[in-house]
């Protein structure tokens, strides 16, 4: 475990040195608080309205109307960017070939591998951390229910881990940092649309493409529930692309 | 220390490496030796536990690279080809980066990265980013990288590679230093550098060993015949075959003007005659010296298979 801590620290190092974090980090913020400040807008619009007929303002709240939208439009933002944090971690060692050293020194591959996806984690929730002042401004001025905003951002979090597992994958599948990130693009994109596929497949079917899908899983935490299954399936989707990255790392030496 | 045996790498259907053995006693220094693709690279690769062998085994310290690779990469220091660094780190960060990946106990890492920082002469550049620093010091850098753990092996894949004269001197005195503590394989394609450093060589050659010996074990293996050079002021027309009438002499070849290149048995002191003649005739020698088969020659001679086979496997010593 210490092996992998030391990994994760040395790249965590290298993406808030290099400008790639920074840029990334201000895109991300930017177009968040948008799409965010847009959302608002538009509720205060509402808001007023309703206060010039009494009886409108029935289901108008924050919860409902400006945090579980955003958080929304935070997945889809999110899946546009994390690939393009992910693609270096593997893919950057085997150019540079600085990933003999890690390969000729007494560590597991279990264990890089697990330090780099902790890299890119721990990246991504500093991202998400410096998002959530947006909220903090509600907090401020209006009266949100804070359950439903803790669960969405537990949410957020292990959906964010899906993202950055399956960018680690891609990237150990190639030397080219693009390719890399294209891939993890693809995939992320895949896994959030697959359930779209069930409309035209049997009822069972259905079902098992809408469980795959990211995004369904994403519901409930936006409510304030936390589902023991949908914390699992975000775990094992998790694990999952971590363990293939193993297997391909691992046959790679053999070919 | 190591032990090689049998060993054999296939990169899809081809070839890098065929059924090589070899053993390093401790203390040793040994010199792979081989031009471009001849698996000096592969056969360290496997060594390093980075590639697996397809065939054959390694030990090393008597545990095996594949079955127990981990224990294996705790006694072994390993310098790719291309130094494996990161560039945008400092040399203080990137230093205790591979302590710490090499396993250094916390509480030592500090003292590790001092020690390799001195011994490679990197003090006055710890705070520097690694990419800034001149190629020399880059390659300081990866062979500091290498010993931080104090591995009892040392393997060095070609490490004065793309330097220029004083800092392959440099690294050159650095290996000689540490060879005193440290088991060593280094390899290059720069002879001289092998003679300087290694007692004892290794000759690879499209997968296969051409020679494993000493030195000096691989000049006299090769040498049946004595060689030297006779250089004199006035060379008469008939110098040839008067040289050529004595019993000893094998074969005389003008090299340049009045120098001669003479070919006579082992150990049959010629030159006494050759001298005595040269008096008599009055040619006034300028020069009379023995010419050793140098590496070069048995490197080219063991690699070009300009002989028949048979003279070649002289110098095998399996």
């Amino acid at each position: 475990m210490r092996n992998a801590w030391a990994v994760a620290k040395r790249d965590m190092g290298s993406y808030f040195n290099s400008p790639v974090f920074y840029v990334v980090t201000t895109v991300f913020l930017v177009i968040y608080s948008f799409i965010f400040f847009q959302i608002l807008t538009f509720f205060n619009f509402q808001s007023v309205q309703a206060g010039q007929f009494q009886g409108m303002n029935v289901g108008l709240n924050l919860n409902d109307m400006v945090i579980e939208p955003s958080f929304h439009n935070m997945a889809v933002t999110l899946l546009l960017i994390i690939p393009v944090l992910t693609m270096r971690s593997f893919a950057e060692e085997k150019k540079s070939k600085t990933y003999a050293l890690l390969l000729s020194s007494p560590i597991h591959l279990r264990e890089i591998v697990f330090g780099k996806f902790l890299a890119c984690m721990t990246v991504v929730a500093v991202m998400i951390l410096l998002s959530s002042y947006c909220i903090g401004f509600l907090l401020l001025l209006g009266q949100p229910e804070i359950g439903p905003i803790v669960t969405s951002y537990l949410g957020m979090l292990l959906m964010a881990g899906c993202y950055v597992a399956m960018g680690v994958f891609a990237s150990s599948l190639t030397d080219n940092q693009i390719i890399a990130a294209v891939i993890a693009f693809g995939m992320s994109l895949f896994m959030w649309i697959i359930g779209w596929a069930g409309q035209a497949a049997s009822a069972e079917m259905a079902e098992v493409l809408q469980f795959l899908s990211l995004v369904d899983h994403m519901q409930r935490f936006l409510k304030g529930i936390v589902e023991t299954s949908d914390v699992i399936y975000y775990l094992t989707f998790i694990l999952f692309n971590l363990f293939l990255t193993h297997r391909v790392l691992d046959s790679e030496r053999w070919r | 220390m190591i032990e090689v045996e049998n060993l054999t790498k296939f990169y899809g259907p081809r070839p890098a490496i065929k059924g090589i053995s070899f053993t390093v006693n401790q203390g040793e220094v040994v010199g792979f030796l081989g031009p471009n693709g001849a698996g000096k690279s592969t056969t360290m690769n496997i060594l390093c536990c980075i590639l697996p062998a397809t065939g054959g085994s390694a030990k090393i310290c008597g545990h095996d690279v594949f079955e127990e690779s981990l224990e294996v990469r705790k006694k072994i220091g390993y310098l790719p080809e291309t130094p494996p660094l990161y560039p945008d780190m400092t040399v203080t960060s990137y230093l205790k980066f591979a302590a710490e990946i090499r396993r250094v106990p916390s509480a030592k890492v500090r003292a590790a990265v001092d020690r390799v920082l001195e011994k490679c002469v990197l003090q006055d550049v710890r705070q520097r980013i690694i990419s800034r620093l001149s190629k020399g010091f880059q390659q300081r850098v990866g062979l500091a990288q290498s010993m931080i753990h104090d591995p009892e092996i040392l393997i060095l894949d070609e490490p004065t590679i793309g330097l220029d004269p004083i800092q392959i001197i440099e690294i050159r005195k650095l290996i000689q230093e540490l060879a005193s503590s440290h088991t060593i394989i280094l390899s290059s394609h720069i002879l001289p550098e092998i003679t300087q450093i290694c007692k004892r060589v290794v000759i690879l050659n499209e997968g296969e060993i051409a020679a494993v010996d000493s030195l000096e074990g691989l000049t006299s293996s090769l040498n049946k015949s004595e060689r030297f050079i006779l250089k004199v002021r006035n060379p008469q027309n008939d110098i040839q075959d008067k040289l050529m009438a004595l019993a000893q002499v094998i074969s005389v070849k003008e090299e340049k003007d009045s120098e001669f290149l003479i070919e006579c048995g082992m150990n049959s002191q010629a030159q006494d005659q050759v001298a005595r003649m040269a008096l008599e005739n009055s040619w006034g020698i300028e020069e009379l010296k023995l010419v050793s088969m140098t590496l070069e020659e048995i490197f080219l001679h063991l690699t070009m298979e300009e002989d028949p086979p048979g003279e070649a496997k002289n110098g095998v010593d399996a």
